[in-house]
């Protein structure tokens, strides 16, 4: 365990940004949290959460995946990609850092999915475990705890210092890398801090949340409810729940004509947009009960179905946050418990 | 007002003037408030809620809902009568098949605007005179109710409901508003700063659509930014000129018939002033062509739907001096 | 090299014939005149044109075929226009073999087998078809009933008359909607000649075609004495990445393009009815 005094975070950064780039949350033009690229001097966000989840570092909104030049009847292909970088992103927490694993998952399952390895490989996570938990935090429910976030490596922050610990190789790498600001800590503060975190958890108003009902086991009693339908009546089929999720993964490939050439780009999609499952010849979810219990079942029974009974939430709150009707995964639970036996 | 809307909806479910009411759902939080349907007595007393954190317009839901079976019973803030009447215009709703009734309000607050004033870990919220008094699992804190509205609230245009088949409570008058002083601002910016200024909101935009599908005067049946054979049905921008031309091609399309709502800025889940460009625009419509209130009544034609030889004509060349 | 799913190959368009009037049929080879990949019959490629769009189709040819891939496809949207516009040397991208493809080596094997299709859906059974045909000492009895709107419906009629028809040992049943000059085979919808024929309750189906057709189509099947697990299906959902990542030919927990195309009744009946 090393530690330094938060006064030094700036050279701390500082140190972590040479050679390679480092993210941090700051506060953006509206006051809300954002990863950003560090530059000398700019402060660390005080928000407990980004308005965006940190998957974008690994799954970004856009990318280009393959470019084509047209000529005639011919076409090029050719493959966009540069060597990428190094980076850090600091101060990522523990529910975010779970879902890194959740959409591990999915993207590097067979066949792998090289755009997102590249990121993954060339990242560096650092944790933030949480001092200040929010009432719309359930990460417990889905076995995250807040106070041990995963990540290469883990810092705890008190009053007046930060702590920092490796946890994996690059973890390692990166503390030898900012060592020289760094000094030996105990782990004293660090436990009190925990302690303290773990009485607030049972406190929090979501701490009884319950996954029993759902599981992969589930499908067919969970779809058939006729809750869906009161559930999803006011829902505007925006995207914000899909987009500032950690754990949302459906994209969609488009083209781009530049104007001399195609750029093949993949974006972040969601199950919740009237043209998600769109054909040519017709539509199979036509309504938005279809697509808002898509994005439920999906979570909640699919995705453990097809990974030993993970869930495909991590609990952090976001969509309780930003969803414009407050309709969120945390109501849906909670109208939908004791529908399945 | 709560316990008084309660009656009066179990009233009109009772005599059969209804058969079914539109409201605020209570959540798991103080602000958590979702809109939902009602089709009874006990579901209303279940879950009816009517408070400082009503903000959601109802008058959108109500093109489809006047198209279901049987007359539904909506509450309308004064600012939301307004949407209501250009929806009635437009013939968007179906003015039969909804029964208004106009209640009161004093300004709606949302938990994120709380969370921005640094009040975090909410688990209740009172409110004492002109102050929220906020429990939260970090102690109390006290705002007055001032400091808590968003920015829609504070320049609000109007407390008098312009569309109503009854009223609960005192109607209020057209307010004084300061709505256009940004608006001013803006204009005051040299054209680079102003440009800056969009980019650095607009930069923020994820695409999710929630200011386009809330929005009252986008009732499309199908939204350009979804055609496909549009040419610009780009799910994320693709450049920064594409992030600008949605938000840009929205408040045009809404030009004239936006209804300052608010809608948009308060759904925003990057806190984008979206009603700026909406509010640019209704500033011109009031300089160019005589004050013009979209939603005021469901009679008056819009200013941009009139041509006469009269009509200035803004433009750039225009004010260039060619022609 | 690992293989970059999301990267598409070259194909080039050798052949191109009219096969109804809204389908045509695509032959395709790599730029270096052989076959871009090898495939299962029931497989599928993303064939696309940069610009205009990808989708999802099935290999219509048979794996047998060394030379190259055929693709049979309808005209419906803006990508199946722009194919049918195209002339021939025209290049295209193509990426797969995508999905599980039929059980020819395992559930089909020494089986007597019946092939029911309708309109387009004839499309991916006749990779298994031509498969079978390569391959006939491996399966049993064959029986094809196939169905369209009308005689000029038919997709693959030169190809089912000169070759299926004179094979031994398969059984051919051609039926159209609507009386037509110039018929004079069956006439009627699909699920009630099914019915009709009676076939043997020995026999492994193989299904594929519009909805509305699959529905009565198994019903009759199952009035018949079938059951769920001897039918087999063939799927179409909106694809985008072919390898069950984006999210969207979801139903259930499976993924139509990396668990399906291809899934027998029994399967799907556990599945929400989201297709």
């Amino acid at each position: 365990m090393f530690k330094l005094s938060l006064n030094n975070l700036n050279d701390l950064f500082k140190a972590a940004a040479e050679g390679g780039a480092l993210y941090i949350p700051a506060d953006d033009g509206a006051g809300q949290a954002r990863f950003t690229r560090w530059c000398d001097g700019m402060e660390m966000s005080k928000a407990l959460k980004t308005v965006k989840s940190a998957k974008e570092f690994f799954f970004p909104q856009t990318e280009s995946l393959v470019d084509f030049k047209m000529k005639g009847k011919e076409i090029e292909i050719i493959d966009p990609r540069t060597e990428s970088e190094d980076f850090v992103v600091f101060g990522v927490r523990a529910c975010d850092a779970r879902s890194f694993s959740i959409l591990d998952k999915v993207f590097l399952a067979d066949p792998v999915d090289t755009y997102y390895k590249s990121r993954r490989e060339h990242g560096t996570i650092v944790t933030m475990a949480c001092s200040r938990p929010e009432e719309t935090c359930f990460c417990t429910a889905f076995g995250v705890d807040p106070t041990a976030p995963e990540g290469d490596a883990v810092c705890y922050m008190t009053e007046d210092e930060l702590f920092i610990e490796a946890k994996t190789e690059k973890g390692t790498a990166f503390v030898e890398k900012v060592k020289a600001v760094l000094t030996d800590g105990d782990a004293a503060p660090v436990e009190a801090q925990k302690a303290a975190v773990k009485e607030i958890l049972p406190k929090l108003p979501l701490a009884n949340l319950s996954t029993d009902s759902f599981g992969g086991d589930k499908l067919m009693e969970l779809f058939d409810s006729p809750k869906w339908a009161e559930l999803s009546a006011s829902c505007l089929g925006c995207g914000t729940c899909t987009f500032v999720c950690p754990t949302c993964q459906c994209y969609d490939i488009r083209d781009f004509e530049t104007g001399h050439g195609v750029k093949r780009f993949r974006c972040w999609d969601s199950c919740m947009f009237s043209d998600f499952t769109k054909m040519a010849h017709g539509n199979p979810r036509l309504t938005q009960l279809e697509r808002f219990r898509q994005r439920f079942m999906h979570k909640l029974v699919y995705f453990p179905a097809n990974n030993d009974g993970e869930f495909g939430c991590v609990g952090c709150g976001r969509c309780l946050s930003k969803c414009p009707i407050s309709m969120n995964i945390v109501k849906v639970m909670k109208t939908l418990e004791g529908e399945s036996k | 007002m709560q316990g008084k809307m309660i009656a009066r909806a179990k009233e009109l479910l009772q005599n059969g003037t209804v058969n079914r009411v539109i409201g605020w759902k209570a959540g798991d939080f103080a602000y958590d408030i979702t809109p939902a349907v009602f089709n009874s007595a006990e579901e209303l007393d279940a879950g009816f809620v009517y408070n400082d954190f009503c903000g959601a317009n109802f008058s959108k839901y109500l093109v489809k809902e006047s198209r279901k079976e049987g007359k539904i019973l909506v509450f309308l803030k004064p600012c939301d009568t307004y949407s209501f009447n250009q929806l009635t215009k437009e013939h968007r709703i179906i003015r039969d098949n909804i029964y208004v009734v106009g209640v009161p309000c004093d300004g709606k607050t949302d938990g994120e605007t709380l969370k921005l004033k640094g009040i975090t870990g909410i688990t209740g919220i009172k409110t004492e005179g002109d102050s929220f008094v906020v429990d939260t699992l970090y102690g109390e804190k006290t705002i007055a109710k001032a400091d808590a509205l968003p920015e829609r609230c504070l320049s609000c245009k109007s407390k008098k409901h312009v569309a109503y088949d009854e009223l609960l409570g005192e109607d209020g008058e057209v307010c004084e508003s300061n709505r256009f002083d940004m608006v001013e601002k803006l204009e005051a910016m040299s054209s680079e700063e102003r440009f800056n200024f969009w980019r650095g909101e607009l930069s923020r935009c994820i695409r999710c659509n929630a200011c386009r599908n809330v929005c009252p005067a986008c009732t499309c049946e199908r939204c350009v930014f979804d055609n496909d054979n549009s040419g610009i049905a780009q799910k994320a921008a693709a450049d920064s000129f594409e992030e600008n031309m949605f938000h840009i091609i929205r408040a045009f399309h809404v030009a004239g018939r936006c209804t300052d709502c608010g809608e948009c800025s308060r759904v925003c889940p990057q806190n984008i002033p979206l009603h700026l460009l909406n509010r640019k625009f209704i500033k011109d419509i009031n300089e160019f062509y005589g004050e013009f209130q979209a939603g005021e009544d469901t009679e008056t034609r819009a200013p941009l739907n009139i041509f006469d030889t009269e009509d200035v004509e803004p433009s750039v060349v225009y004010e260039k001096g060619g022609n | 090299m690992i293989d970059e799913t999301l990267i598409p190959k070259l194909g080039v368009v050798t052949d191109i014939r009219q096969d109804t009037p809204d389908v045509k049929t695509f032959r395709v080879v790599g730029t270096d005149g052989k076959k871009v990949f090898e495939h299962i019959p029931g497989q599928c490629a993303m064939l696309s044109i940069p610009g205009v769009g990808e989708a999802m189709f099935s290999i219509t040819s048979s794996p047998t075929n060394t030379e190259f891939m055929e693709f049979s496809i309808k005209k419906c949207g803006c990508l199946t226009t722009w194919l049918h516009a195209m002339d021939v040397g025209q290049q295209i991208t193509i990426r797969g073999p995508y999905g599980n493809g039929f059980p020819v080596e395992s559930a089909f094997k020494g089986k007597d087998l019946l092939f029911i299709a309708g309109g387009i859906g004839l499309a991916p059974l006749r990779s298994v078809i031509n498969y079978i045909r390569d391959k006939r000492d491996n399966y049993g009895k064959v029986q094809i009933i196939y169905g369209s709107r009308s005689m000029d419906d038919l997709v693959d009629y030169k190809e089912i008359i000169d070759e299926w028809m004179a094979d031994d040992g398969i059984e051919v049943n051609l039926t159209i909607d609507r009386e037509q000059e110039g018929w004079n085979g069956h006439v009627g919808f699909v699920p009630n000649y099914v019915k009709e024929l009676n076939p043997d309750l020995g026999k492994t189906v193989v299904m594929c075609g519009p909805p509305i057709m699959i529905k009565f189509t198994l019903g009759g099947l199952k009035e018949l004495g079938f059951k769920e697990t001897q039918v087999f299906t063939t799927m179409e959902l909106r694809m985008k990445c072919g390898v069950g990542k984006c999210g969207r030919c979801n139903i259930g927990s499976k993924y139509v393009c990396k668990d399906g195309p291809v899934f027998r009744f029994d399967q799907l009946s556990q599945l929400p009815n989201e297709y």
